[in-house]
């Protein structure tokens, strides 16, 4: 045999080695088989990234992500259903963070302390310290992977207040204002009137939010500590005072300068209004920011601006349940005289693994959650409207060219992202409820009590008397002292 | 007889309940069992514990909570003192309960059916009052009454139009088959489509119909924003889905009646109201019995339209007492959902019995 011939036996021999050996590598990855199967809400948002990325990690990977979803008012008994029956379909969750706690109390999520440890990947550090601490964080353990950072506050049309003259809304007598000035004209040119505020206000859905987003800055003046719920010392509701009526009043007076059919808005209904240009203000948490950049539905493309909640030159006197002046004493966060309190309204959606699942499963759904929140993939999910996830991370803020690639403009980002940062670093920010069974007090009582309050079947004091009364029978029911030991533990109070 | 014949006849008394067993089993198993579940479930305060559940019994509570306590604007309604025309109206109904008592006991009542008249007359004083009560300023409806107007009042207008439907297709008119698979068509729809199709024709800002209300001067206008809008959206929707079943019942009904009966008539120069009152309604009063009954018992579980098209709102002026019900277990309180589901058992059987016995003795009067 010659010798060329020879060698090209040898390296064929090689090459068919190598290949033989190359093959069972690749098709062998790390979840081959794995499934596990995600629950969140009916989106389209949240659910879009988490199906849109699915595939790619299952190329990564091998293992195989199914996302269910159910509406949102449904979320937490199915899973708390799913779990405490042992039917354990779900193997993990993007769900509300603050109701972790009554999944972990009975040891239904995993801790997650130790895999995020040892996650470099992850940049858990890179995660502000408001969402590592009160989204992911339960009793000095970690729970949850943040995938989204929820503040809310208020958008306005900057092209139309500049024509007017006028400036954003700092309380919400100047958002009532600006409500009232633009209610009926012409907003996107299409020679039908608009309106000059849309907020969801549907029962049965994310509206109870809102109605704390406004009595917020009425309530709270001292810092995050004071809270915004209860009297930390007696359990007592603060709601059957002149600062959540007076709230209550405000929140009643947006509805006469918006659609008519304003009750029955969710929030993907007031995002399609404002951002197709029929709205001159809004409510919401940070998605309006990247929607109105969406070439695809926006028609007010760098003609939005944000603005932290506005506030209120009065507020809480909790002695004597009354309206008192700001001082420098009662509000010393204020600003020009006006106290102002950023609602971390829900707290953002995070990712939390079932404890009852094999070990593989686990190990994956972890990496699954884990590659939503890495920079790589979140740093761009966050810019996209569709996702409905909105900056958690520092690099989010800190880097420009995120959101310039996305299509803002560096102006409209400084503002946007400013907003959220005023929100985030204010020490009178307000924290979301997070005692057990906290969905009852806010989902069931507040909810149906300010629905009808909206549809005019109750007025002002008799909404506050109900929604004092069932928080108190909600109270009493679970046991006075521990709801009020886990209320402090929540705010931090010693 | 030996002990072989006994034992075969024995055996012949005994087989029909033997093979009957089985199949009395499943029932009980199936629909006894959890009836009495449920009616423990109602008694409990129910809560998920680390490794399961656990039921608390707390005997009477939900109930009382919903008929006398926090819950009892949900259900009953806000009650307010009531009006002098609330009384006016309560009293006219309170006299022609009276009247019809004594025609009953002048024709000579048995004991049993007095009783059960006085049962129905205190029954109906009841909700009179209760709706005189919410209807008073201040006052609210609530899901109890809501569903009883959803029932009566939507049942009623779906047998007249579904009447006078069928009325029409059994005229010699051009296009009755034509027009006979139109009118039918609304009940092979399922009834979340119906709803979805209702909220998005209901819709003045965004819907199909914007223009038109716009046009109209109602593009400020939302039916889902008013009480009694979002109440009529539902009972609207609710009759175009079973105005066919009616139709249907009633063109069968009216088709198989004697022609005879119908040409003498004619011949004898009735008029065609004469004929329909004194032919046709007495021969189609079974069917109309039969199909009020079926649709009563249907319209009290009314829960997919106003859950779709309303969402029980605003507020919870559109809320039914079974979609009350489904929001109390969303929340986990399942045992003031049992609660509202067995006072809906009970409304309905106490309907069904007073119904079923009066008009058989009318029946039996006639």
């Amino acid at each position: 045999m010659k010798s060329w011939m020879k060698l090209s036996l040898a390296a064929a021999v090689l090459t068919c080695g190598t290949v033989a050996a190359a093959v069972p590598a690749a098709a062998q990855m790390k979840y081959d088989g794995v499934t596990v199967n995600i629950v969140t809400f009916t989106g389209p948002q949240i659910a879009e990234p988490l199906q849109r990325r699915a595939p790619d990690f299952q190329k990564l990977t091998g293992a195989t992500v199914n996302v269910i979803t159910v509406p949102f008012s449904d979320l937490y008994q199915k899973l708390l259903t799913d779990f405490a029956t042992g039917t354990n379909s779900y193997d993990a969750t993007v769900f509300a963070p603050q109701w972790m706690v009554d999944y972990i109390e009975p040891g239904y999520l995993e801790d997650i302390t130790a895999r995020v440890k040892g996650d470099a990947a992850i940049k858990w550090d890179d995660i502000g310290a408001f969402f590592r601490d009160f989204s992911a964080s339960y009793n000095g353990k970690v729970y949850t992977i943040p995938l989204d950072g929820d503040f809310q506050m208020v958008y306005y049309r900057s092209d139309l207040l500049e024509q007017a003259g006028m400036a954003p809304p700092k309380t919400w007598d100047d958002y009532i204002a600006i409500a009232k000035a633009f209610q009926g004209k012409d907003l996107d040119g299409d020679g039908t009137g608009d309106y000059g505020s849309c907020i969801a206000k549907k029962r049965s859905a994310q509206s109870y939010w809102m109605i704390l987003s406004v009595a917020s800055a009425f309530i709270q003046s001292q810092g995050t500590s004071q809270g915004v719920f209860f009297d930390t010392e007696t359990m007592a509701p603060l709601v059957n005072n002149d600062a959540f009526k007076a709230a209550l009043t405000a929140y009643v007076e947006t509805t006469k300068y918006a659609p008519p059919d304003e009750i029955n808005l969710d929030v993907g209904d007031t995002r399609g209004l404002f951002t197709s240009g029929r709205c001159a203000l809004t409510l919401d948490w940070g998605d309006i920011g990247t929607l109105a950049i969406d070439p695809a539905t926006s028609k007010v493309a760098d003609k939005v601006g944000a603005a932290t909640l506005p506030g209120s030159s009065k507020v809480l006197d909790r002695a004597s349940g009354k309206l008192v002046d700001c001082t420098a004493e009662i509000c010393p966060y204020a600003v020009d005289g006006i106290n102002h309190a950023p609602f971390a309204a829900f707290g953002g959606w995070s990712g939390a693994i079932n404890a009852n699942k094999d070990q593989k499963v686990r190990d994956a759904a972890y990496d699954f959650l884990s590659y939503m929140s890495q920079p790589e993939q979140a740093n761009v999910d966050v810019t996209i409207g569709k996702t409905g996830f909105n900056p958690y991370r520092t690099s989010q803020f800190e880097s420009m060219d995120l959101w310039l690639k996305a299509g803002m403009s560096e102006a409209a980002a400084k503002n946007y992202l400013g907003a959220i940062k005023d929100s985030l670093n204010s020490p009178n920010m307000v924290l979301d409820l997070r005692v057990p069974q906290n969905q009852r007090y806010e989902q069931v009582v507040l909810d149906t009590a300010v629905a009808r309050l909206l549809a005019g079947e109750i007025d002002v004091d008799q909404a506050a008397a109900e929604i004092e009364s069932g928080w108190n029978e909600v109270t009493e029911e679970l046991g006075k002292d521990a709801q009020l030991a886990a209320y402090r533990a929540a705010l931090g109070v010693q | 007889m030996d002990r072989r014949d006994r034992f075969v006849a024995w055996a012949d008394r005994a087989s029909p309940g033997v093979f009957l067993m089985p199949a009395v089993l499943v029932v009980l198993a199936l629909s006894i069992f959890p009836l009495i579940i449920s009616l423990y479930l109602s008694l409990t305060r129910f809560k998920f514990e680390k490794g399961g559940f656990s039921l608390t019994f707390i005997g009477w509570l939900n109930y009382k909570k919903l008929l006398f306590g926090s819950q009892q604007f949900h259900l009953l309604g806000t009650l307010k003192t009531i009006s002098p025309s609330g009384w006016i109206i309560v009293g006219l109904v309170a006299v022609l309960l009276a009247v019809w008592l004594a025609a009953y006991l002048r024709r000579g009542a048995s004991a049993i059916g007095a009783i059960g008249r006085l049962l129905v007359i205190a029954a109906v004083l009841t909700v009179t009052l209760m709706f005189a009560s919410a209807s008073a300023p201040g006052g609210q409806i609530g899901t109890f009454g809501v569903t009883l107007i959803y029932v009566f009042v939507g049942v009623l207008a779906q047998y007249l139009i579904g009447l006078g439907l069928a009325l029409l297709c059994v005229q010699n008119l051009p296009g009755r088959g034509f027009f006979r698979l139109v009118f039918f068509l609304p009940m092979m729809i399922t009834p979340v489509g119906v709803a979805y199709t209702f909220r998005m024709m209901t819709d003045t800002t965004k819907g199909p119909f914007a223009p038109l209300w716009q046009w109209v001067g109602l593009g400020d206008f939302a039916w889902a924003a008013t009480a009694w809008g979002a109440r009529i959206a539902v009972m609207i929707g609710d009759a175009w889905q079973w105005i066919p079943f009616m139709f249907v019942v009633l063109l069968a009904a009216l088709e198989g009646q004697s022609r005879e009966q119908i040409e003498a008539a004619h011949v004898d120069g009735a008029s065609g109201w004469q004929i329909f009152r004194f032919i046709t309604w007495p021969a189609i009063i079974p069917v109309t019995l039969t199909l009020i009954l079926i649709r009563v018992i249907e319209g009290f579980k009314i829960v997919d339209l106003p859950n779709v098209l309303t969402n029980g709102g605003p507020g919870i002026a559109s809320e039914s007492l079974t979609l009350h019900a489904f929001t109390a277990w969303r929340t986990l309180d399942l045992g003031g959902s049992a609660a509202i589901a067995y006072i809906l058992l009970f409304v309905v059987t106490f309907f069904c019995t007073a119904f079923v016995n009066l008009t058989r003795s009318a029946g039996g009067a006639r």
